[in-house]
């Protein structure tokens, strides 16, 4: 009965209740399925995510990481699979009962007890002695100690996401998840937020699990990401890498964008594959493809896209395209973007550093597009090229 | 650290918004009708049954003739009359309270909890509980007759498990009363906790569970809290009227039963003592208004109202 009384028991160090060592705990999940019905959420999802670490599950709505994440706190029960927290099998437990905290996407502050009585409520459930100064110190660390006797409701959006933030931590979980925690808040504020979220897990060294559907807020802040699309992981690994060698369509075109071309490998080298583009040879390292023979898609970042305009040298080791056509130029200040239409290869993007100063290629322009060969990768060229880009007729909340 | 700083001050105590310029003449006029009607026929009469209730007999007049005066002492002999059928009342009508509130809780929980997303088996289960009044509150207080009725399966199997002595009986009891009552009020009971229950963010109990609290611990003090206010106004919408009830104790109780509100009938439409009736009247309202305000002080639900 212990382990009910005390759910964290199985997994904290005896010194914890002291606010001793806090490392969190590992997270396994084993072939985790959950089907609603006809539809699949989550479909045989494979994860370990180490202790102490801050892990973010991108993707778009619908792409099951709710779901993983409402599993992980027991909201939620697998159709198959396990859930493991620092090795114990929690699959069958339900949420009260495990060493997890929810940060909720609605915050979900209980409407009816003072700040400081919703941090406390954990603790005054597991019977922790002195909850109100520990709810209190946990105010301080999200720095809001002078609301503590105030009302949920008397608090601003990002109070109240604070406010959610020290309910969950001071309860000291094995693993803290954040359901969109952000989501609701306006842009300047998720920035100081993220800011903020990562200096507090550092300081807790809490194991973070993080759900979103914003690249740019998983990027800043997890050391692991893992992008899911329709109930899978689709990739996972630090943000650079990811970003630098995304190994599907959907990763390339999710965290941040790409320019994805069909070819066909003609020449399989052991350092370079040869890509037949539309006619044209471009060059991908081996280490860099998915599959290095028949049709791929040979991708390249817009930033790693250079301008060549008339009389300009490209440089050495590099693929060249075009030449095409700049069919729209939108100066940004600290950059510009460039649409380059070139005939057969279609539309691309190309992201310049405005580092010169002075005027880029005017509209109508005809340039070519030079990458750096090490900046190439190639992807399975059976996958569809639009998949997870952004259309503007269904962007994300 | 004074993005934070700056961030604890934020968008919660910015300068209020200006505040918007009211039409006083225009709500003014939109709450003339209502105004006209309340004084017409609340305070008017009130203040009519305030006056009534000192009236003194006219001197040689016949039965039923009373003259303007100050006979504060109508209230003393009406009270020391009366007390044991006022207390009855207030007795009959807290038990009755508490009894549909026991009945209409898990009910409205099952409707506005359970059954939430479901909208037909909802609304089916509200139409159930709104149909007595499709029936006149007379003809079903008259139905309780027939089944609480000594030859009636209710006594006979009350009997049969020796709930009742051989010989014992329902109608005409306190029992039957209060039984009436409950069942009569249960709807106004059950549908503010229900209005409660289903306004409740589902999240929240969520949150309770993520935070340690099991189903019991986390209905205690999250839910049952939350839908004070229903509970609050359930209890008055069922204790005040019950309280002033007549007809359950008429149709089913006997002289033993009697409540208030018989009094003041039978006063008032019987021996034409219109002086002790109002003055009953009032006592009954002052009682009333005192122990509501009691009970709203006690149950702190005005914020969350």
């Amino acid at each position: 009965m212990a382990a009910l009384g005390d759910p964290a028991a199985a997994t904290r160090a005896p010194g914890d209740e002291e606010g001793g060592a806090r490392s969190g705990a590992d997270l396994t999940l084993e072939h985790v399925t959950k089907e609603f019905g006809a539809f699949t959420a989550v479909d045989d999802l494979e994860l370990t995510i180490p202790s102490g670490s801050f892990f973010a599950l991108l993707g778009p709505s619908g792409c099951g990481k709710t779901t993983t994440l409402r599993m992980v706190a027991g909201l939620e029960h697998p159709t198959s699979g396990r859930v493991l927290i620092g090795g114990r099998d929690v699959t069958r437990t339900r949420a009260h009962e495990r060493p997890v905290n929810t940060v909720f996407q609605s915050y979900a502050l209980f409407p009816h007890l003072s700040v400081v009585e919703n941090v406390a409520f954990g603790l005054r459930r597991r019977r922790a002695p002195d909850p109100l100064g520990k709810a209190r110190d946990a105010l301080e660390l999200v720095e809001l100690p002078h609301l503590a006797d105030r009302r949920p409701a008397q608090l601003s959006g990002g109070q109240q996401q604070r406010v959610a933030l020290a309910r969950a931590i001071v309860n000291n979980p094995a693993v803290l998840l954040l359901d969109e925690p952000l989501g609701a808040l306006d842009l300047k504020l998720r920035r100081q937020m993220q800011v903020e979220l990562k200096r507090i897990q550092t300081e807790v060294g809490l194991t973070f699990v993080h759900v979103t559907h914003d690249q740019e807020e998983a990027m800043t802040m997890a050391d692991t990401v893992a992008v899911m699309n329709a109930g899978r992981i689709e990739q996972m690994g630090s943000p650079a890498e990811l970003y630098e060698l995304p190994r599907t369509a959907f990763v390339a075109n999710f965290l941040g964008q790409s320019n994805l071309l069909r070819g066909t490998v003609v020449e399989n080298g052991a350092a370079t594959l040869g890509v037949d583009v539309d006619g044209r040879r471009v060059r991908v390292p081996t280490a860099r493809s998915v599959s290095t023979t028949g049709t791929v898609l040979v991708g390249v970042r817009p930033e790693k896209l250079h301008l060549l305009r008339a009389g300009d040298q490209a440089p050495e080791s590099c693929n060249v395209l075009g030449p095409g056509r700049v069919t729209d130029v939108s100066f940004s200040g600290v950059s510009t973007q460039y649409q380059v239409h070139v005939p057969g290869l279609g539309t691309l993007g190309v992201f310049v550093q405005n580092i010169l100063g002075g005027a880029g290629a005017a509209l109508g322009e005809e340039v070519h597009l030079a990458c750096a060969i090490k900046h190439t990768f190639a992807l399975d060229g059976a996958e569809d090229a639009t998949s997870g880009a952004v259309r503007l007729d269904a962007r994300d909340v | 650290m004074s993005i934070v700083a700056a961030l604890g001050h934020g968008p919660g105590n910015g300068p209020a918004p200006a505040p918007v310029r009211r039409a006083r003449g225009g709500a003014y006029l939109l709450l003339a009708p209502g105004l006209a009607y309340l004084g017409l026929f609340f305070v008017v009469p009130v203040v009519a049954l305030l006056a009534t209730s000192l009236y003194v007999p006219v001197p040689g007049g016949d039965v039923g003739q009373f003259q303007p005066a100050f006979e504060w002492a109508n209230y003393t002999r009406a009270l020391a009359t009366y007390w044991p059928q006022m207390v009855r009342s207030f007795a009959y009508a807290l038990i009755a309270t508490l009894a549909a509130l026991v009945i209409a809780y898990p009910m409205a929980y099952v409707i506005a909890v359970r059954a939430r997303g479901r909208v037909f088996l909802q609304g089916m289960l509200l139409v159930l509980v709104i149909a007595p009044f499709f029936t006149s509150f007379i003809l079903r207080t008259v139905a309780w007759k027939q089944i609480l009725a000594d030859e009636s399966f209710v006594v006979a199997a009350m009997r049969a498990v020796s709930l009742l002595p051989p010989d014992g009986r329902l109608t005409a009891t306190s029992f039957a009363v209060v039984a009436g009552l409950t069942y009569n009020f249960l709807p106004f009971m059950t549908l503010p906790i229900y209005a409660s229950l289903e306004r409740l963010d589902p999240r929240l109990v969520e949150a309770g569970a993520d935070l340690y609290a099991n189903g019991p611990t986390t209905f205690w003090r999250v839910t049952l809290p939350l839908s004070m206010p229903g509970v609050v106004s359930g209890t008055l919408l069922t204790f005040i009227p019950a309280s002033g009830d007549y007809v359950n104790s008429v149709l089913l109780g006997n002289n033993t039963t009697t409540m208030i509100g018989q009094v003041v009938d039978s006063r008032f439409f019987k021996v034409s003592d219109y002086p002790t009736a109002a003055a009953l009247s009032v006592v009954l309202m002052v009682a009333i208004l005192l122990l509501v305000t009691a009970y709203v002080r006690r149950s702190g639900t005005e914020e969350l109202l």
